[in-house]
Parts: structure tokens; sequence; C-alpha cells
């Protein structure tokens, strides 16, 4: 199963992991089974439209989805999924 | 006679009983508020915390006359920045700032502008504008007990972090990009760090350091202690308006890469007015990239506050930041005060080196490049009115990327030593 790095904002919702395995194929699949296996973590991520919120980066594979396809893009089995606030970096 | 005394050196073992001039740190987006600690992004909607200050308190002491008594650097300003202890030893300073602001007559009249300024940060100890990131990011650090320092950098902030951490004593971690200039590369080696080079751009040093600051429990500055950080800047603009006689300015230019720096030059204005420090218009500020990395300026041509990513490709490589983490609240800035934010090729950025060192003399690295051709190009377009009193901060100094002209200036005539030879070749 894919593996989702989680923040430290998050680990709240993981008690206290900083990573979990969840199911999927998708980047889209796999945040729904992280919100469901932890209550709370999909609205920290997407916002009520279901797209990803202003302030949350995610990569697969350690490159930025924005250069991937986005919540469609594919995740295998091995994958790393690393959920990183936007606003970690400065110069 | 030497008049000089050092303040004590207490190394900084555990966290100092916290005296903060704050009153917590709140989400800039949702409002949150946590207690001042190690902690830079909102732990409810991941957008960033700011330090939220005692205003009242500050009201009540700060004055221009208290400001123009303190020392010469920026903790001149010290009231209006996070100082969360008042020990004097948790200060790690190596007197950044108070850098002048030069009038700079003949690169106005290259320009067509009537009266421009620079605020040449070249000057600074490590030699940019980070020094002044790093010295509030140190000073909050120690006194919240912490021991080991580090950085995501592109060059510049890796530099002052070294610097600083060398003069007291404490360990380092610096990230760069593995391919960065060697004078940026040397320039943090030389002081001892553990210097990591990574094989990958900015953004990809920046990710692992988020992660990496998860783990450790070090002092990211630009990470975990981002928020404290993040004010130092605000001293360009406080500097600025107490230079020009406690006026601002009307346009202000500065150089772009995560669009911290320039949005925290538009708030050091607008608390000068909030304090009464400084009365009248409150200024217009300007932002600058370079076009191969150009994700804020290409977001303000489309009129959009959504900053799409950019896999960086240009000399300017301080500036070469494709994810930039302020990049919206420089869009912000741009918007609210009328400004704008352009970008230039790299021709353009040598261009703009060479133009300032040759009607200035002052020598700039790429971002100063990246900034005076900005200008030039903000000016013909009529963005800049030339009756505008203009700043331009020019943020780092030219012999940390002499590459960037190494193919475009160099010695006149190569001689022996004789005089005829000399004599000879003048002719
Ligand atoms: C010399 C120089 N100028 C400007 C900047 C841009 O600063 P900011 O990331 O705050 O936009 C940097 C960033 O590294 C820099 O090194
Ligand atoms: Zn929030």
């Amino acid at each position: 199963m894919p593996t989702v790095r989680i923040p430290t904002p998050l680990r709240k919702l993981t008690d206290g992991e900083s990573q979990v395995a969840v199911a999927g194929s998708d980047l889209r699949t796999v945040v729904g089974n992280l919100g469901d296996a932890h209550p709370g973590l999909r609205e920290r991520i997407l916002d009520d439209s279901g797209e990803l919120r202003r302030f949350v980066n995610v990569f697969v594979r350690d490159e930025d989805i924005r250069f991937q396809d986005g919540l469609d893009t594919p995740v295998a089995e091995d994958d790393t999924v690393s959920i990183v606030p936007a606003v970690a970096g400065g110069a | 006679m030497p008049t000089a005394t050092a303040p004590p050196f207490v190394p900084a073992r555990e966290a100092a009983d916290l005296v903060p001039n704050l009153t917590g740190l709140a989400c800039r987006e949702c409002g949150e508020v946590e207690e001042v600690g190690l902690s830079h992004v909102c732990g409810f909607c991941f957008g960033p915390l700011e330090v939220v200050y005692d205003t009242d308190a500050i009201s009540a002491v700060v004055s221009r006359e208290r400001i123009e008594a303190g020392p010469p650097s920026l903790w001149r300003y010290g009231d209006l920045l996070p100082t969360l202890s008042s020990d004097p030893s948790h200060r790690v300073d190596l007197q950044t700032g108070l850098t002048p602001l030069r009038p700079a007559p003949r690169l106005a009249e290259r320009l067509g502008l009537s009266e421009l300024w620079l605020k040449d940060d070249t000057v600074n100890p490590s030699g940019s504008f980070k020094d002044r990131v790093v010295t509030v990011a140190l000073s909050a650090g120690r006194a919240l007990g912490i021991e080991t320092f580090a950085c995501a950098s592109t060059g510049n902030l890796g530099n002052s972090v070294s610097a600083h951490a060398a003069a007291i004593g404490a360990p380092a971690y610096v990230f760069i990009p593995a391919d960065l200039e060697t004078g940026k590369v040397l320039g943090s080696a030389v002081h001892g760090p553990n210097l990591v080079t990574v094989r990958g751009n900015y953004d990809d040093v920046n990710r692992l350091c988020a992660e990496v600051a998860d783990d450790t429990g070090w002092g990211f500055v630009n990470v975990n202690l981002r928020t404290y950080y993040a004010e130092g800047s605000k001293t360009i603009g406080f500097e600025i308006a107490e230079q020009l006689g406690w006026r601002f300015p009307d346009h202000v230019v500065a150089p772009i890469a995560s669009g911290a720096m320039m949005v925290k030059i538009d708030k050091a204005f607008r608390e000068l007015a909030s304090y009464g420090l400084v009365d009248g218009d409150l200024p217009r500020v300007s932002g600058g990239q370079a076009t191969g990395c150009s994700p804020v300026a290409e977001a303000f041509a489309r009129g959009s506050f959504d900053v799409r990513p950019q896999k960086p490709d240009t000399i300017a490589r301080s500036l070469a930041i494709g994810n930039p983490a302020d990049g919206y609240y420089a869009l912000k800035v741009a918007d609210r005060t009328g400004g704008a934010i352009g970008h230039v090729p790299d021709d353009e950025i040598i261009a703009g080196i060479r133009l300032l060192a040759e009607t200035e003399g002052v020598f700039a690295e790429t971002a100063g490049g990246v900034t005076v051709a900005n200008l030039k190009r903000m000016v013909e377009a009529g963005t800049i009115g030339r009756d505008e009193r203009t700043v331009a901060v020019i943020s780092g100094n030219g012999y940390k990327t002499v590459e960037a002209i190494a193919d475009d200036v160099g010695p006149s005539f190569e001689v022996s030593p004789s005089l005829d030879d000399f004599l000879a070749q003048l002719s």
C-alpha cells in the first residue's frame, strides 16, 4: 500500500503517527481513504469543492502534484505521498 | 581607545523565561491563535502563522526619539520586532542593518526618474539582507531554547545562518541546491556548518527541509522559526522611512523569491503609520522576478492571485524559488498598494548589474540586477511615474555571484611592467 507522510499539524488526527499506509491507485482515492480512516483529515487537505487547499502542497514520488496530474496523479503500491504545508519555506 | 563592551556569552541551554512583546501567533487565514513557540503553520487550515504584537504595550513606549537613540543596527527597532526575551545574551547580533540609503542621481538620470534611492543591503555582515531575518530568527530561537539551527537556502540565507551560528558557537545545518554559485557555497562552508548539498532545485531542498524540521526539532529559520524570521525584513521598510527623515517614499521596488521580503516591507510602512511614527500616503510596493523563475509575475500578468509553480531556469539563483510561499500575499500587496510585479530575462539582469555598478558604484548580485532591470522596465512602461520618489532594494553583494558577469566584463589592458608598453597601448 502507498505510504502517506503526515506533517506535525495533522498528527493529532493520526494518533501521533507520522506515516500511515493507505490503499488507492490515484491521489484522490488515497486522500479519500485517509479521511475515512482518520476522521477530520480530508477537510484539512481539501476545501469544500474537493480541491486542494491553498496552503497545502502534496508530493507524490517527491514531485509536486501540480507538475503531475493533480488529484488524479496515479499512485503505485510502493509510492510515498508527502503532505507539506505550503508556507514551510522562505528562501 | 577601544570602548566596546561585549554582552556576556551565555549558552542557551534552557529556554528563557519568555517576556515577549507578543500575545501569541495567529493564522493569517482563519485567525486561529496559538501560543508563542516553535510553530509556523496553522494547525487548523495550514495557513501561515503571524506574530501578534502587544500593540498597547508597544504604543506606550515606541517613539522616533527612542528609535533614534537605539543601536546603529536594525535592533533600534526592537520594539517592533518579535522579541521573546529581555535577556541580552539571547540576542544573536552581528550588527546587521541601518545600511546606507544612497541617493542614486546618475542611475536615476539613466532611467528617467527624478529621484531614486538605493537601499544598499550589499553591506550587511554576510553580504545580503538575509542577515536581517537571521538575527531575528536566531534571537527568538535561543529564547525558545533551540540549540541547533538550520535552513533551506538559495545561497544567501545559508551564508547568513552559517555566520550567525558560528558567532554563537551553535551547530548549524545548511541545505542548498548542489549546483549553486561557488561564492555562495564557500561563503557558507567557511563558517564550518554542516553544509548539505541536495541534488535538486530549491523547491526540492525546501520540501526536504519541511520534513527534516518535523523530524529533528532543529530551529529551521525559514521553516519552524519562519513566523519570527519573516518579521526581520520589516526593518528594510523602517529604515527607508527613518532615513528619508521619517517620510514615506512614493514607490519601493524589491526583488521577489518567496515574496516574504516584499510583503514585510509593506507591513513595515503600515505599522509605522499605525503607531503614528510616519504620516502621509503609504508607498506603492512593486516586485521583480527573473523571467526564468517568474511564478508571481506570471500570476500578476494574468490578474490572478493563484500562483502556478514553475521549474526555475535563471542566473538569478538567489531568487530561483518556483513555488513561492508568500507569492499570494505579494500579489495582494501589489494589488492593494497599486504596485506591479514584473520579470526580466537574464541578459537584462546582467545589464542591470552593470548599470548599477557603472552609475552608482554599487556591486550587486543577480538579485540586484533583477531589481534594477525591473525598475527600468517599469519606468519605461509608465508603471512608475517619473516624479515618484522611488527606492530600489539592492539585497545582495555582487562578489557572491561573479560568474554572472564573468563573460561580460574584464580587464581593459594587459601590459608588461613597462611605462613604454603601457603608453603604447594607451594610445
Ligand atoms: C539577495 C536576495 N534578494 C532577495 C531575495 C528574496 O527574498 P524573499 O524570499 O523574501 O522574496 C533573496 C532570497 O533568497 C535573496 O537572496
Ligand atoms: Zn488557519
